[in-house]
């Protein structure tokens, strides 16, 4: 939590984690083991997903779905804590709050675009695809 | 930024010294920390619309038919390595090493490339085969979600090579430490949005 004196619009350099708050002061930077981390847990969290869909593993698509949801939910997770830096306090905890902000309206916006429109078809007269295409 | 915050009569503005001090950026990184926000929502509402069309064939091909995962997967890894590669850039970065700077910028802006050639090659295949955003609309949202995206990493390439040049004429000065973090978080931003489309569109559209 230290102030730089004068600090201007020069950088520290990569030493500087001991008088912040943890080895990414600025929530830009990172470690060579944090990269390399990162690293090989998306690979890991990509790879298996693949197997499973690509390998027809499981054999049930609900399934198979969650499981791939599930493994992108980790992996996005992974990505903001190790490639973007992303923590509670970088820039006093906006980065933070406007993340959950935006989850917030992405979450509402998919999950509220499909259920309004899942069910709409059924207010629509009966038809069958090849009217369906056919119909002017 | 926190100058408004304190009280007139405050005995010294504490938050304003250590906010923009100890950053030293002006605000530019948590500026563009909104704007990739902003983009979020851009996305969202692209993968709203995939979610609702995306299963409207209008009797032309489904994902299963058209989608060849081992391309994905190549994709995928090609943007998950140029993801690390940007990461040991931002690293020598901080080493104050130019020359190892610029070599993982170009083999990160390497890697983006070829990221978009497989993905043009997709594309023009899917075109090959009659599968045009006009054939359902399916494949209209589609193209408008991975087209995006797509544009989204062009458009990193091009600013990439041009902090590229900055970088070998300028040295590593302070404005260009701040660009290089502005695109090091794009680049990551376009990987993190990568895992939803090839979960949502790809994995799950070959799913059986």
């Amino acid at each position: 939590m230290s102030a730089l004196p004068g600090g201007g619009i020069a950088y520290r350099p990569q030493g500087d984690g001991g008088a912040h708050e943890g080895p990414h002061p600025h929530g830009a930077h990172g470690t060579f083991e944090g990269y390399v981390t990162g690293f090989v847990l998306s690979v890991i969290l990509t790879a298996i997903p693949f197997w499973l869909v690509m390998g027809d593993v499981l054999g049930d698509k609900l399934t198979t779905d969650i499981a791939v949801m599930a493994f992108a939910a980790v992996q996005i997770v992974v990505h903001m804590v190790y490639f973007l830096h992303m923590n509670t306090r970088s820039e006093g905890g906006w980065t933070f709050l406007s993340l959950m902000f935006t989850l917030t309206l992405v979450v509402i916006a998919l999950v509220g675009s499909i259920w309004v429109m899942y069910h709409l078809d059924q207010n629509m007269m009966p038809m069958s695809p090849h009217e369906a295409l056919h119909k002017p | 930024m926190h100058e408004t915050t304190a009280p007139p009569g405050a005995a010294r503005p504490v938050f304003y010294e250590r906010e923009d001090h100890a950053h030293g950026d002006g605000g530019t990184l948590l500026g563009f920390w909104l704007y990739l926000m902003s983009d979020c929502l851009v996305f969202a509402a692209l993968f709203a619309t995939y979610g609702v069309l995306g299963a409207n064939y209008a009797a032309g091909p489904s994902g299963a038919h058209l989608f060849d995962l081992r391309l994905v997967a190549l994709n995928t890894s090609l943007l998950l390595l140029s993801s690390i590669t940007y990461g040991f850039a931002m690293l020598e970065m901080d080493r104050e090493r130019i020359g190892a700077t610029l070599r993982w910028l170009a083999v990160t802006g390497l890697f983006g490339a070829g990221f978009l050639g497989i993905e043009l090659y997709e594309f023009a295949h899917l075109v090959h085969e009659g599968a045009t955003p006009q054939r359902s609309a399916f494949l209209s949202a589609f193209f408008a979600l991975v087209g995006t995206h797509g544009l989204h990493v062009t458009f990193g390439v091009i600013w990439l090579v041009t902090l590229m040049t900055q970088v070998r004429r300028f040295g590593l000065i302070a404005e260009n430490r701040r660009r290089l973090l502005c695109l090091s978080m794009f680049w990551h931003f376009l990987d993190v949005v990568w895992i939803g489309v090839f979960t949502f569109v790809y994995l799950m559209g070959v799913s059986r």
